[in-house]
């Protein structure tokens, strides 16, 4: 795809920042909702074949929660928020206040897919509001929707649209994780939001943000 | 008896490939694409497709991926299995996948992606004259699937119902 031999490390700069501005936002949101502090990894822009992003976070068969939306409007793409299983509980067990908390009773389906839902909502909300506040476009978000299953049968919908013209996505990965004073500590919640900008996009992505020129 | 070890070919996304057996096919991950076997029973013979797409009329027709559209793949699956000595006359059809994984209110043609992933891939096949002796298609599940053309059974394994043999 000619867009992608177009794209240099300026305009990677620029989609860095995007990420970074977006889960930023989230990551604030977070940080308010559970009362903790939240940080954040420098977000990760990488032009990836569909079978490379498939092994992405453990691969296409681990099961994951993921919320997607659909971005619509002048900027159309994809946006995800992937939580493995386990953070999806700790997740639920915080904003419930509720350590019993586990999908795997199932009286609590119900509630758990809703808190989850609704962290999904806020979480994108703020992400796409402030894209959309730093480019001046405008984005109608689809209403978020909740799957927990495979990660390659979740992300691939994202590449529906892609696909059509490519076999390459560019990826806007940028991690939240749980603030922790003892480092690497394995239960510390981690979330992934991939920004899977339709191809049509970038130009008017870098045409906002005054990154157009480059040759 | 000295086992036979056994290889599993692993197929990605928008991919295919043949295998023969003893050995077995495999394609994780199956949202709304769908994975297409077909295979020959007699030659014990079988290529997999994990198609992504209905049709390939809008694409770019210079650097085209043979596995990643319905209507390109089927033709391609068969004269790969011709060519590694399958005939055409046996062939049969397996398939799963085409799922909605995300539920909207206003259903988009691409939310509608896996149903017309598998009403295309039918209307290929009939074409060809391929019959499908089972399939496991729609829902909400992603699957992973993998094929044995010894025993010509499909295995396919879903997050919330296990595993099943169709």
């Amino acid at each position: 795809m000619d867009y992608m031999n177009r794209i240099s490390s300026k305009h990677l700069d620029v989609l860095k920042e995007i990420g970074n501005i977006g889960a930023g936002h989230s990551a604030t949101a977070l940080s308010k909702l559970l009362d903790k502090k939240i940080d954040m990894n420098v977000p990760n822009v990488k032009i990836v074949s569909f079978n490379e992003l498939m092994e992405w976070v453990g691969g296409p068969e681990v099961v994951i929660a993921g919320v997607f939306l659909r971005i619509e409007g002048e900027i159309p793409g994809s946006l995800f928020f992937v939580l493995s299983i386990e953070q999806a509980e700790r997740f639920i067990k915080q904003l419930l206040n509720d350590d019993l908390f586990s999908f795997h009773k199932t009286d609590y389906d119900e509630i758990g897919f809703s808190a989850l839902q609704e962290l999904g909502n806020i979480l994108t909300g703020s992400y796409l509001s402030s894209l959309s506040d730093l480019t001046d476009l405008s984005i109608y978000p689809s209403v978020p929707a909740l799957s927990i299953d495979m990660f390659g049968a979740v992300i691939s919908h994202g590449l529906i649209e892609l696909s059509h013209v490519s076999d390459f996505a560019i990826v806007i990965d940028t991690i939240i994780k749980e603030d922790d004073p003892c480092e690497e500590h394995v239960d510390s919640v981690k979330g992934h939001f991939f920004l899977l900008p339709d191809p049509d996009s970038f130009k008017k992505l870098f045409d906002a943000l005054g990154v157009s020129d480059e040759t | 008896m000295k086992p036979e070890s056994v290889e599993i070919i692993k197929v990605g996304i928008a991919d295919l490939n043949i295998v023969r057996s003893p050995n077995l096919i495999r394609t994780s991950g199956l949202g709304s694409c769908v994975g297409l076997i077909i295979y020959d029973k007699v030659q014990e013979i079988a290529g997999l497709a994990h198609i992504m797409l209905p049709d390939s009329s809008l694409a770019n027709k210079d650097t085209i991926k043979l596995a990643k559209y319905a209507d390109t793949a089927i033709p391609e699956l068969i004269s790969k299995l011709s060519e590694s000595g399958a005939r055409k006359c046996h062939l049969s059809a397996k398939m799963a996948g085409g799922a909605q994984m995300f539920h909207f209110q206003a259903s988009t043609d691409m939310m509608r992606i896996g149903p017309r992933n598998v009403e295309a891939i039918k209307l290929h096949l009939a074409n060809y004259n391929i019959k499908i002796v089972s399939e496991d298609v729609g829902g909400n599940s992603g699957r992973t699937i993998e094929f044995n053309p010894k025993t010509s059974e499909l295995m396919i394994r879903t997050v919330n119902q296990g595993t099943k043999m169709i």
